[in-house]
């Protein structure tokens, strides 16, 4: 900011804070690992140590299963990826239109309104695997024309059902807690209603709930799993196949590996966004 | 025919009566002050002349147009109504320079080249220059007020209006922003604004509006309203204002 900015040298308290800082920064590293290693260590060793250990072992852990399930439950998982994949954009299109319908003061809508209501109540209010069950096995039950057989549109469905309950009261809550007074400046300079809420409003409510949101696609990741209920084959499904053949249940803990290894991402990026939202609430960013 | 023309308008929130049958006038090129305690209605007013409260009662006319008319053409109306809040005003998410150009754009059309270059100019011309691109939660107080009204003069509106738009300003800002809309008077505009700085009042508003208790109590040329108040309520709100507003270290000095 000042002119002889480029000619600043840092006093030589500055000098000291900062190597002061600098050791504080290590030491703290080092009590961080130094205790993570103890404490593992003794959990692994409290855990090798049980006398029920090798039964375990042989159980869930055997290498030869693991080698031997690894292959088919990765096919298989690529199933779950594209449930996940797909389901989230359908999730986000769902969640989108019932939350602007609820918040939107416009008559017209008043049927449509109630109706969302009713879906929010209901869906939020069902176990997501009874949502399953009752896509899968209802929907082509009902014998009606259009009606898709494939298990996989059928869950994506059941899947899209369900989560868009949750994310539309999420994205709601986030449309609401926008300042009224930029509802306000938007229509004070002639946007209309759907471009105030399409231009000002939505942009911040998304950013404020992007967290919460992510939060709900973790969860949806592993919650593809739950479509193995009406027989469609993927990871969970596979590896129960390999695991009922061999009485071993190695490959469920295959599968678990793929689910945490897949959340891991997006679980990171929500820490993040987190920490951000924070801090530019704080004002330091 | 005065340019701006509210008579007898009346709004209330639920059993409060807000506004009871308020008359004003405004003539093109005006700067009109309303003043009066808080909670006298002066927002409502500015808003309601804004369209964004409907009145309950009563008519308001632009330029000979009953804008309270149900078939009015609201964001018609808007575009020629500019108004300023007291905060909250920008738009978080956009840059200076978008908040200046999303109206000109999605409203009136113009190309974002066009609206980019006269919303470049405008915010010189208010020594934003620098501040393009950086996001209003970069920005002081006293900028971020000169952004808004950048914003609202990007419209092209005919009337600007300004609800307290310095109140939650220390007195250096103060002076700032009202620079601006001195600016703004010497170009012609017709401003109405709400405001608690009385020394600006007297400085720049051609007639006083003192609103008490949702009525005009008196209005007239602001060295009359301020200085010989004809009303005793209006005395006794001025001295009340006069006595806090010197322990604000005086506006004056920076205005002179
Ligand atoms: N949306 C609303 N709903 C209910 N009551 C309201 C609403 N807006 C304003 N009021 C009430 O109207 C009255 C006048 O409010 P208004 O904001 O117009 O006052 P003001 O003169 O601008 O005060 P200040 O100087 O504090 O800004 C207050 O009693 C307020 O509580
Ligand atoms: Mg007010």
């Amino acid at each position: 900011m000042t002119d002889n900015a480029g000619a600043w040298v840092p006093s030589a308290r500055q000098v000291e804070r900062d190597r002061y800082r600098r050791r504080r920064t290590r030491r703290r590293g080092l009590v961080a690992a130094a205790s993570t290693v103890v404490v593992l260590g003794v959990l692994v060793i409290a855990v090798v140590s049980a006398p029920g250990w090798d039964r375990v072992q042989q159980t869930y852990f055997d290498p030869a299963m693991a080698r031997e399930s690894v292959g088919p439950v990765a096919e298989a998982f690529v199933t779950n990826v594209e449930l996940f994949l797909i389901a989230e954009v359908m999730i986000l299109a769902l969640a989108l239109v019932v939350a602007v319908i609820r918040v939107a003061p416009v008559p017209a809508l008043m049927p449509l309104k109630i109706l969302a209501t009713v879906y929010t109540d209901v869906l939020r209010g069902t176990p997501t695997i009874l949502v399953i069950l009752l896509v899968g096995f209802g929907l082509p039950a009902l014998q009606l024309q259009g009606v898709p057989e494939s298990r996989f549109v059928l869950g994506l469905i059941a899947l899209t059902l369900s989560y868009g309950a949750y994310v539309a009261e999420v994205l709601r809550a986030g449309i609401l807690s926008v300042h009224p007074t930029q509802w306000a400046s938007g229509r004070s300079l002639g946007l209309s209603y759907a471009t105030t809420l399409r231009l000002v409003v939505l942009p911040q409510a998304v950013r404020r709930v992007a967290p919460p949101l992510l939060n709900d696609f973790v969860s949806l990741q592993k919650d593809t799993a739950l479509v193995s209920a009406i027989g469609l084959v993927e990871a969970l499904r596979a590896a129960q196949v390999i695991t009922q053949r061999n009485f071993n249940f190695t490959p469920y803990v295959v599968a678990a590996v793929f689910f945490i290894v897949a959340t891991i991402p997006l679980a990171r990026l929500t820490d993040w966004l987190s920490l951000r939202a924070a801090r530019r609430d704080s004002g330091a960013a | 025919m005065a340019f701006l023309s509210v008579r007898q308008v009346r709004k209330r929130f639920g059993t409060n009566d807000v506004l009871r049958g308020v008359d004003l006038e405004v003539e093109a090129h005006e700067v009109v002050c309303l003043i009066g305690a808080s909670g006298s209605g002066k927002s409502t007013l500015l808003r309601c002349l804004n369209l964004l409260e409907t009145v309950d009662d009563g008519v308001i006319e632009l330029d000979g147009v009953e804008i309270t008319d149900p078939q009015a053409a609201v964001d018609a109306v808007r575009r020629d109504v500019g108004i300023v809040f007291q905060a909250y005003n920008l738009f978080p998410h956009l840059s200076v320079l978008d908040n200046v150009a999303l109206a000109p754009r999605k409203v009136r059309g113009t190309p974002r080249r066009d609206a980019e270059r006269a919303g470049t100019e405008l915010l010189g011309r208010f020594g934003l220059t620098d501040k393009a691109d950086a996001h209003p939660d970069a920005l002081s107080g006293g900028q971020q007020q000169r952004v808004a009204l950048v914003r609202a003069l990007a419209m092209r509106p005919r009337v600007l209006l300004l609800d307290e738009v310095t109140s939650a300003l220390d007195p250096l800002l103060v002076g700032e922003v009202l620079e601006a809309v001195r600016d703004l008077k010497r170009e012609g505009l017709t401003i109405v604004m709400a405001t608690h700085e009385m020394s600006f009042a007297r400085e720049v508003a051609d007639h006083v509006v003192f609103l008490d208790d949702g009525l005009v109590v008196e209005s007239g040329p602001a060295e009359e309203v301020l200085t010989t108040p004809s009303d005793p309520r209006t005395a006794a709100f001025l001295a009340r204002s006069l006595r806090t507003g010197e322990k604000r270290s005086g506006f004056g000095t920076i205005a002179g």
